[in-house]
């Protein structure tokens, strides 16, 4: 059994048809990359991995944890999968400390003293140990999602969903954040990523997903995805990138 | 005829704005607690919750505060339960407020971003969590300065309670001009003292809106 099951998944938004019938299997340990040109879905994709998005029609399982609507499917499931934003979204009001200690305590009852020592080691993880006391202006952006990995890292997912969690990044921030990843990854953390780092997605991931129009258009190791292209929609995406 | 000074129109009228202060404290205690159970219904995922709470505000912001104190006070009796006027008086602004507060708050819950709510469920927090721990702790310091605010039309709309025999400041200054044939003195006197009450609350609404604007955290 697969980590990850996506079963013909569909999604509207209203008369748009966005995801046209994906089937999508993640092993453990896996590094998925999601390419593909802006509206083609992969975003929806995968906040419908943790319930942020409804499905219409197909079925999502993730370690066993079935999505469904109800809150308690809900939180079930987002147990099993952290997510990261690409606007950082942490609690402004929050220390970076105490960002990664709140949904320990609220969600898992975590007692105080246990969910600090986790948020330490989380963000000594991330390498911003040192900033356990900051508010989240007061860091820069590579530091806002370092600590909003660190946040989703504490809950002990057993994967991540990481939606291009770099493009809202200064260029010379971009690299400090995907280094995390790419440590995340030699780690053996299960990993699905929407991104546009091209290179880094042929150089950390074990399967490249290539969507189109709401659909997996080509899917394959990312020697093959880019080395290969069989489609032309692929050859021009990779040629407008490249 | 009793002869009235300056002193006893004064005093009088300050022992009767004690009701007014007290009114007003009723009123804003109660219609922000009704208030917070309104706006979870307003922004309820249920329907029939939004539809509700929807309901409430329009009826009691499309009405006039005048007709919700006859309706509280002479509809009740009319079902035969006596109810006096400081108890008709405080339940009918207590609703008022209610709706005002309501609405007020859901403009400062919506301002907080998207995803906000999208990261807090992401981690697992159910819907009254993510409001508990991560909404309304950053609505709050956006919602004192219109809070405040609107306190200085609950103080004010407590003059209307006089109709029905509520005896506040208004309903004091009624009598004494009843009882002096001075109106321009006995209500000049009435509106120094609303002056008074609500000049000191709107200063501070513009001093917390500075200061929170400018502070930008609550820290």
């Amino acid at each position: 059994m697969s980590l990850i099951e996506i079963t013909e998944v569909r999604k509207s938004f209203g008369d748009n048809e966005v995801l046209k019938g994906i089937d999508l299997n993640v092993e453990p340990g896996e590094v998925i990359a999601i390419i593909g040109k802006s509206g083609s879905g992969k975003s929806t994709l995968l906040r419908c991995i943790n319930g942020l998005e409804t499905i219409n029609a197909g079925s999502i399982q993730v370690a066993g944890a079935q999505l469904a609507t109800d809150e308690l499917h809900l939180k079930a499931l987002r147990l099993k999968v952290g997510m990261i934003f690409q606007g950082f979204n942490l609690f402004p009001h929050k220390t970076a400390g105490q960002n990664v200690m709140l949904s320990q305590m609220v969600v898992k009852k975590t007692p105080k003293p246990q969910a600090e020592e986790m948020a330490k080691k989380m963000l000594d993880r991330v390498g911003l140990g040192h900033k356990f006391d900051a508010y989240p202006d007061q860091l820069s952006g590579g530091q806002q999602q370092r600590v909003a990995i660190a946040r989703a890292l504490a809950m002990q997912p057993v994967a991540l969903l990481c939606d291009e969690i770099t493009s809202a990044l200064d260029p010379e921030l971009v690299q400090e954040v995907l280094a995390v990843v790419k440590e995340l990854a030699s780690e053996g953390m299960t990993l699905l990523m929407v991104t546009h780092e091209m290179r880094f997605a042929r150089d950390v991931c074990s399967r490249v997903v290539f969507m189109h129009l709401g659909r997996v258009h080509e899917i394959g190791p990312p020697g093959e995805v880019f080395g290969n292209p069989k489609t032309p929609e692929l050859r021009q995406f990779l040629g407008q990138t490249h | 005829m009793m002869e009235f000074s300056t002193w006893d129109i004064v005093r009088n009228l300050l022992l009767a704005a004690r009701w007014t202060i007290v009114l007003s404290l009723v009123a804003f205690a109660g219609g922000a607690t009704v208030g917070l159970v309104i706006l979870f219904l307003r922004i309820s995922k249920q329907k029939a919750a939004r539809v509700f709470a929807g309901g409430y505000i329009e009826l009691f912001q499309g009405t006039p505060l005048l007709m919700q104190l006859f309706l509280s006070f002479f509809g009740l009796s009319l079902l035969g339960v006596e109810v006096p006027a400081w108890l008709a008086a405080s339940v009918a602004l207590i609703l008022w407020t209610a709706s005002f507060l309501a609405e007020i708050w859901r403009g400062c819950v919506e301002s907080i971003p998207k995803g906000q709510w999208e990261a807090s469920a992401s981690l697992g927090m159910g819907r009254f969590e993510q409001m508990r721990h991560v909404i309304l702790p950053q609505a709050l310091t956006i919602a004192i300065p219109p809070t405040v605010g609107f306190s200085v039309q609950v103080v004010k709309g407590t003059s209307l309670t006089s109709i029905i025999g509520f005896t506040e400041l208004a309903k004091a200054g009624q009598v004494l001009t009843n009882a002096t044939f001075m109106p321009f003195t006995v209500y000049g006197f009435v509106a120094l003292i609303y002056f008074a009450l609500c000049f000191p609350l709107s200063k501070s609404s513009q001093f917390l809106e500075r200061k929170l604007n400018v502070a930008h955290r609550d820290h």
